[in-house]
């Protein structure tokens, strides 16, 4: 199988886009980020320039363009930049495309593709290196993707781009170079089907994005010292795959929840909610939230490490869940 | 242009406008009767304005209209009937009650989404162009919007991108500000901005602009059919600022009938004209001056528009029926609308 970086990846879905859909348009700048995986743009630009647009900064009005657009049924890829980019375009988001499909009464579907970068991007400080999918999960009405993989971005992008809903994907700002095997045929991956990416009987990591790889490099420590650790990749927030969490938790009875986002509000904080609703009596002891601190980002190195995740973090984590070191009986 | 129109099609025309007066008659009514409880905007004073604009547009033409729509959805031929139900928050409305007043549309028309959000018309109108503009064929987006809009942020934008990729949206800005009180004199917000002449706005942008009396049905279709066929012919964006004197009963932040149902004969009893807004009913309300236009030209006579409204209040009556008859949604009904 070949091996592909997320723009790559990117990439091989946009160009089977434009191919079967020839009103199909990609709106955006710097689509594949500013590192060296942005030059794998050109060839598709020279390819499809007439249906490449290059937007002025104007996040709110392109998102709603992308939106207008879509409700009368074309599809526009719209690459809103980074994460805290999207926040001018966050009543666009919220007012024009979440609730529209609501407000009608179920008579306008908005096909409108928006993709983000998040993460930390290292010294990028206060404005560049937000992870708001608490924020944007609070908003019924988007579906949100979050590939942990160059695999994964191909497969849900794909189902994105088919979708007659409004898709929110959110790529790491740090994974367009990422490589995987990634097949060359078109593919899809559905929506809110979560992928156990790696068994074990003792705690359950659950993560998306960019934290999939930090939880399974987690679980390989955990292993040595003797804890099974089972990781899920979430691979969609909306639709979640409750039943994916609940049956791993019954299976372990402990669980930890890894998020790159902020604690409060977020991600993880809703994961560990549905699990104390739902499968509370599988749990042997309080589930634990690895994520962001609730400050806004420096810029400094000492501080970014400080307030994000980490695989030492989640194995702290996950030890002090199965209970000071030692494991918990299995199978009980 | 204003010869192209035979008594037939000019009766038609002022039928529309008196069925927004009549439905938003009974809106406002409906309200203080307490059979729904939603912030409402009234239409009164602008019909000849949005009469006019849908009498340019084709039926594959897309719109965008915002808070203040019930006049477009009505003028554009939305059944009365399904659009109070709607305001009525009934599950028989034209989107199962749940627009209400703010966000009522009506996509089998034409309509996109209606936002609240001022300036959400003027984004959403500018994608409809942009996809009505990859499409084959002539069709043109419209977005309907007050003078509040050119306020936010995101209209220049969507101007500035409508301007760059030359989108065919013809913009028209329903300027109901003169005469206002705003908020700093007690009643609705009106204009609050450093531009003195709103067109200067568009003009940056180098979007061809022009203003017209809101008041005249011919003048407005006159520009509006222009600037349609300016968006036809994949011209780029055309702007219409359209003016209307504030109707006393929108001055408040919730409307009163304060210049009390319209009476027809107002059209050409001049006894009937009294009181304090006396001034509006002789020169500002557009409904009268087109029906003293019809009567004039002989289009119509004393009885006929007597009869014309005695039909329109009916079908209105009719629609109140309909609408207070109709059941609320299910409650777990909201769940289906969320995803496709």
């Amino acid at each position: 199988m070949p091996t592909k970086n997320y723009a790559d990846a990117m990439l091989d879905v946009l160009r089977t886009a434009m191919e079967e859909d020839p009103s199909f348009v990609v709106m955006g700048n710097e689509v594949l980020g500013i590192g060296p995986e942005g030059a794998q743009f050109e060839p598709f630009q020279r390819e499809y320039s007439e249906r490449i647009y290059f937007p002025p900064c104007s996040e709110a009005s392109f998102a709603a363009l992308a939106a207008g657009a879509a409700m009368c049924g074309q599809r526009v890829f719209a690459h809103l930049g980074l994460a805290p980019f999207t926040y001018p375009a966050f009543s666009s988001i919220a007012n024009e495309i979440a609730s529209a499909r609501t407000s009608s009464g179920g008579r306008l579907d908005v096909p409108v593709i928006m993709h983000m970068s998040h993460g930390l991007l290292h010294g990028g400080g206060g404005q560049h290196s937000e992870t708001p999918m608490g924020m944007y999960w609070n908003l019924p009405g988007i579906e949100i993707v979050m590939p942990s993989g160059a695999r994964e971005v191909k497969g849900l992008l794909r189902t994105a781009i088919r979708s007659d809903n409004p898709t929110l994907v959110v790529t790491h700002a740090f994974g367009y170079g990422a490589t995987d095997d990634v097949p060359d045929e078109d593919y899809e991956i559905p929506f809110g089907v979560a992928d156990l990416r790696r068994e074990g009987n003792d705690v359950t990591l659950v993560a998306c994005s960019a934290m999939v790889g930090v939880a399974l490099e987690a679980a390989e420590q955990l292993a040595a010292d003797g804890v099974g650790a089972e990781v899920i990749d979430l691979r969609t927030l909306v639709p979640l795959d409750e039943a994916a969490i609940l049956a791993s938790v019954a299976k372990t009875g402990h669980l930890v929840v890894v998020d790159e986002g902020r604690l409060r509000c977020g991600v993880a904080s809703e994961i560990a909610a549905t699990v104390s609703e739902r499968g509370f009596d599988s749990l042997r002891a309080p589930i634990a939230r690895v994520a962001r601190l609730d400050v806004p980002v420096s810029a400094s190195a000492i501080h970014e490490a400080h307030i994000s995740p980490s695989a030492e973090k989640i194995v702290a984590a996950a030890k002090g869940a199965v209970g000071a070191g030692a494991p918990a009986a299995s199978g009980g | 242009m204003a010869e192209r129109w035979d008594k037939a099609d000019r009766t038609r025309l002022l039928e529309r406008m008196l069925t927004i007066r009549r439905f938003e008659e009974a809106v406002d009514r409906l309200f203080h009767e307490q059979a729904f409880f939603a912030h409402y905007h009234l239409y009164i004073g602008q019909e000849a304005t949005g009469v006019a604009v849908m009498e340019a547009l084709g039926p594959d033409d897309r719109l965008a209209t915002h808070h203040r729509n019930h006049g477009h959805v009505i003028a554009r031929g939305s059944d009365p009937s399904l659009a109070l139900a709607e305001i009525l928050g009934r599950d028989t409305g034209l989107n199962h009650g749940c627009a209400g007043t703010l966000h009522m549309s009506d996509p089998d028309l034409g309509f996109i989404s209606t936002s609240a959000i001022v300036g959400g018309s003027i984004s959403l109108a500018t994608g409809a162009g942009f996809a009505l503009k990859q499409a084959d064929g002539d069709a043109v987006a419209v977005g309907l919007f007050g003078d509040g809009a050119l306020e936010e942020g995101v209209s220049f934008e969507s101007l500035n991108m409508a301007a760059l990729y030359s989108l065919p949206v013809v913009y028209v800005c329903e300027n109901n500000s003169p005469g206002a009180l705003g908020s700093a004199g007690g009643g609705f917000p009106t204009s609050v901005s450093a531009v003195k002449d709103l067109t200067d706005i568009p003009r940056t942008f180098g979007i061809p602009v022009e203003t017209v009396d809101g008041r005249r049905f011919d003048e407005v279709h006159e520009l509006a059919a222009r600037a349609v066929d300016h968006c036809r012919r994949r011209e780029g964006p055309y702007f219409i600022h359209a003016v209307t004197d504030r109707w006393a009963g929108s001055q408040p932040l919730w409307p009163e009938m304060t210049t009390g149902e319209t009476e027809i004969a107002r059209a050409y009893d001049e006894a009937a004209i009294e009181g304090e807004h006396a001034d509006w009913f002789r020169d500002h309300d557009p409904v009268l001056i087109y029906a003293r236009e019809l009567l004039a030209s002989g289009d119509l006579s004393r009885d006929e528009l007597a009869e014309l409204d005695a039909r329109v209040t009916a079908r209105i009556a009719e629609a109140s029926e309909f609408a207070l008859a109709g059941s609320p949604p299910a409650p777990e009904s909201v769940n289906d609308y969320v995803f496709a």
